[in-house]
């Protein structure tokens, strides 16, 4: 019998609940400015402020020890802020990938001296990270990275080329993927580096996205030195490192949240007469985000236990990715609404942009197909 | 009985109980004693009666465990119904009686009126697609007085029933029953007043949910055994990417499936609340077409035989999908409910739910 268990998430707690009201009112009113069209950018909007206030409320880090700036809190409290930072739709792109994935890594792979610089910072809002895994030659297939870091004297230099690196024009530092082995052994031979974004010899160049926006970059490393110490865990631990990201990467809500602010304003535009298809409609999208916010919560609380849930991870990550993606074709099929930016109708400018934006749910943080592919291998079929 | 110990001797008695020879034989109209009895040796009709009205203090989610394995092993026998009805003459204060155990109206149009009289009650109806009516010796009905908000249980013996058979595309019996008789004070019992037709009809609309989350794991099992076996172009069809692709689209309505389910479930043991029934019926009726689709199309011609397994549990899900609320019924109910809470208030709702109980409408 093949079993892929979501246990029950663990349940809420007054306390949680209390959290979650916090956090509302305090949403509530830093982003009563924020219009829908805006806050539709969902976890891309940038706004290093925002992410500085959060960091004073407690919410970046949550789960951190306090002797590098964390609150000591449970991965179900970040959960909580998390889910309500997304559905406000707050801009919290600065931050979202430190407090993601690159503390977490620095936690366990940085050194003593890297945590209590760099981890206080983070949770206090003022220092941001990105990733730097994509080449031009290299997307899915990861393993035929190509930027080398070879050691020199007293550390490494790296040359090679970085793309679609979401905000690496205004982050500090950037955790980046490279070859460090001389065997060109498929998954050997790869180390992660936490690279200064400051350090001579790195090329900053925009990529505008299909709807002219610039968040995503190319990073040129023309003999870049690094320092032994920038070196994350061991030499040649990066793949195995890159893997325990993925679970964390794939799993949270903000894999099924991203259309939410439109489907908000959807449902205020036909407040007043929904038809019987309407009804339908946003009552399937209903039944949609409760069962993938138990899966999601349940992979949550695998992680809480230090399981392994990568199958999992994608399963929520593929549905989540298919939910959020049709709900732009949804909403058309229940509005008359020409989508236009500038437009003064706040459903047509959010949904505007989200249909710029959803093609990129399905790529970033892994392919629909490769996560599939994954899937196909937790059945047993590869 | 203690945790797993019940769902795994269910198991391992409904894998030993349920062959094909079984299941078409129900099919072919004979009632499997023989296999009714072991069910009632293992006193599976009473596993969700509480221990104070004669049950046997069983962990309600080990019951709701089994009625997923009754979805699972495709089980030709009406034990979740019984369990139901028992489950419901139990809430009631009305006496559980031995033997298969059904209960109707399920469409809502068909409630029958009730009236008391001299020698009783008096209790007229029409009702069709009643679950394995033929072969069940009660049949709890819903009804309600006229003039009276609240609802009534009565115990109907089924000789006293004028029987129309049909049959849902499984061959499973969805009869018509007719009757026209007076009932003595111990058949009748008033439900809580807070019981009504949302709560009568959620209940067994989750209950089906779980059936379909059983039998779609079931169909994901095949599916990926048979592309794992089925050889073409010199490989197993599994080693094909788009083969691949698929299955693994089919394994992710089959985790929503699960998860809707477990959702429902939940909701039956806290007490039933309108909105996590409805997703959950909504999402396992939903899969059950989809996954359907993929596990034929994975199977080729061999699938669309009489002679493979596969269609004991997908015509099990066309029919099991339509019963007790649609998936497009069940969204229109969860439309409702996301218009009333309004655009800001969608999102609280989301986040309450399993948890705060939102009142049935
Ligand atoms: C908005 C956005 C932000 C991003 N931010 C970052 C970032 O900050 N840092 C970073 O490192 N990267 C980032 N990425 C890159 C992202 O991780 C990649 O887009 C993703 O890994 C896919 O790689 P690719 O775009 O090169 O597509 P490709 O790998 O070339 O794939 C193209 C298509 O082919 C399919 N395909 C590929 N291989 C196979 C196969 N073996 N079998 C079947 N189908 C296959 C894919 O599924 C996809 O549909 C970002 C991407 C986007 C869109």
């Amino acid at each position: 019998m093949i079993a892929i268990a979501f246990p029950s998430p663990p349940p809420t707690t007054a306390e949680l609940e209390t959290l979650r009201q916090e956090v509302r009112a305090f949403l509530a009113a830093e982003l009563a400015h924020l219009p829908p069209r805006e806050r539709v950018r969902s976890w891309m909007g940038f706004d290093a402020s925002f992410s500085r206030k959060l960091g004073q409320r407690g919410w970046i880090g949550m789960t951190w020890p306090k002797r590098y700036g964390g609150h000591e809190r449970s991965a179900l409290e970040r959960y909580v802020v998390l889910e309500e930072l997304l559905a406000a739709g707050a801009p919290v792109s600065a931050h979202w990938i430190a407090d993601r994935q690159s503390g977490p890594l620095l936690l366990k792979y940085g050194t003593e001296e890297q945590r209590c610089e760099i981890l206080p910072r983070i949770t206090a809002g003022e220092c941001f990270f990105c990733i730097g895994m994509s080449e031009p030659d290299a997307g899915s297939d990861l393993a035929s990275v190509r930027t080398r870091a070879t050691p020199v004297e007293g550390g490494y230099v790296v040359n090679g080329t970085k793309v679609w690196t979401t905000n690496a024009h205004l982050c500090h530092y950037m955790v980046l993927f490279c070859r460090t082995g001389v065997q060109e052994d498929r998954h050997a031979g790869f180390s992660q580096f936490l690279v200064d974004m400051k350090t001579p010899g790195i090329t900053v160049r925009p990529i505008a996205d299909l709807s002219g926006e610039h968040h995503f970059n190319e990073v040129v490393f023309q003999d870049v030195f690094l320092p032994r110490s920038a070196l994350l865990g061991k030499e040649g631990d990066g793949w195995k490192q890159l893997m325990e990201e993925l679970a964390f990467e794939r799993s949270g809500p903000e894999r099924f949240l991203s259309s939410f602010v439109a489907m908000v304003e959807a449902v205020r535009a036909l407040r007043d007469a929904p038809s019987d298809a309407a009804q339908a409609a946003i009552g399937r999208m209903t039944a949609q985000l409760v069962v993938l916010r138990r899966l999601s919560r349940s992979v949550a609380g695998m992680l809480q236990r230090q399981e392994k849930p990568d199958l999992q991870a994608s399963l929520v990550k593929d549905l989540g990715g298919v939910f959020e993606q049709e709900v732009a074709d949804i909403i058309r099929s229940l509005v008359a609404v020409e989508p236009s930016l500038g437009a003064k109708d706040e459903l047509s400018a959010t949904l505007a942009r989200l249909v710029m934006l959803a093609p990129s749910f399905s790529l970033r943080g892994g392919a629909r197909e490769i996560l599939r592919g994954i899937i196909a291998r937790g059945l047993g079929l590869r | 009985m203690s945790e797993h110990l019940l769902k795994d001797t269910v198991s391992r008695l409904f894998e030993a109980l349920v062959t094909k020879e079984l299941i078409e034989a129900m099919e072919g109209g004979l009632w499997p004693r023989e296999a009714w009895a072991q069910c009632e040796e293992l006193g599976l009709p009473r596993v969700w009666v509480p221990e104070s009205a004669g049950g046997y203090g069983v962990d309600p989610a080990e019951a709701m465990e089994v009625v997923r394995l009754v979805g699972q092993y495709a089980v030709p026998l009406p034990l979740v119904e019984t369990m139901y009805a028992n489950r419901l003459a139990a809430i009631s204060g009305l006496a559980i009686e031995e033997g298969p155990t059904t209960f109707a109206p399920v469409h809502q149009r068909q409630l029958p009126a009730m009236r008391a009289t001299s020698g009783g009650w008096h209790l007229r109806g029409a009702l069709e697609s009643v679950p394995w009516a033929r072969w069940a010796r009660h049949v709890i009905v819903l009804a309600q007085a006229p003039e009276e908000q609240r609802f009534y249980l009565a115990r109907v013996p089924s000789h006293s029933l004028a029987l129309e058979p049909g049959n849902n595309l499984a061959g499973e019996p969805r009869d018509t029953v007719r009757f026209d008789l007076v009932l003595p004070d111990t058949a009748v019992a008033s439900l809580p007043e807070e019981f009504g037709w949302s709560q009568w009809e959620g209940a067994a609309a989750a209950l089906r949910a779980l059936q379909i989350a059983g039998a779609l794991t079931q169909v994901l099992d095949l599916s990926v055994q048979y592309a794992n076996e089925r050889v073409q172009f010199g490989r197993p069809l599994g080693k094909f990417q788009a083969v691949q692709q698929n299955l693994a689209v089919l394994a992710g309505w089959v985790v929503t499936a699960t998860a809707a389910a477990d959702i429902g479930a939940e909701a039956l043991i806290e007490g039933p609340t309108l909105l996590p029934i409805a997703v959950a019926k909504a999402r396992t009726s939903e899969a059950a077409g989809s996954a359907a689709a993929i596990a034929h199309q994975v199977h080729g011609a061999m699938g669309f035989t009489r002679e493979h397994r596969l269609h004991t549990f997908t015509r099990r899900l066309w029919s099991w999908r339509d019963e007790f609320g649609n998936e497009g019924y069940w969204h229109r109910q969860l439309g409702r409910l996301t218009f009333a809470a309004g655009a800001d208030g969608w999102w609280p709702m989301v986040t309450a739910t399993p948890y705060v109980k939102a009142q049935i409408a």
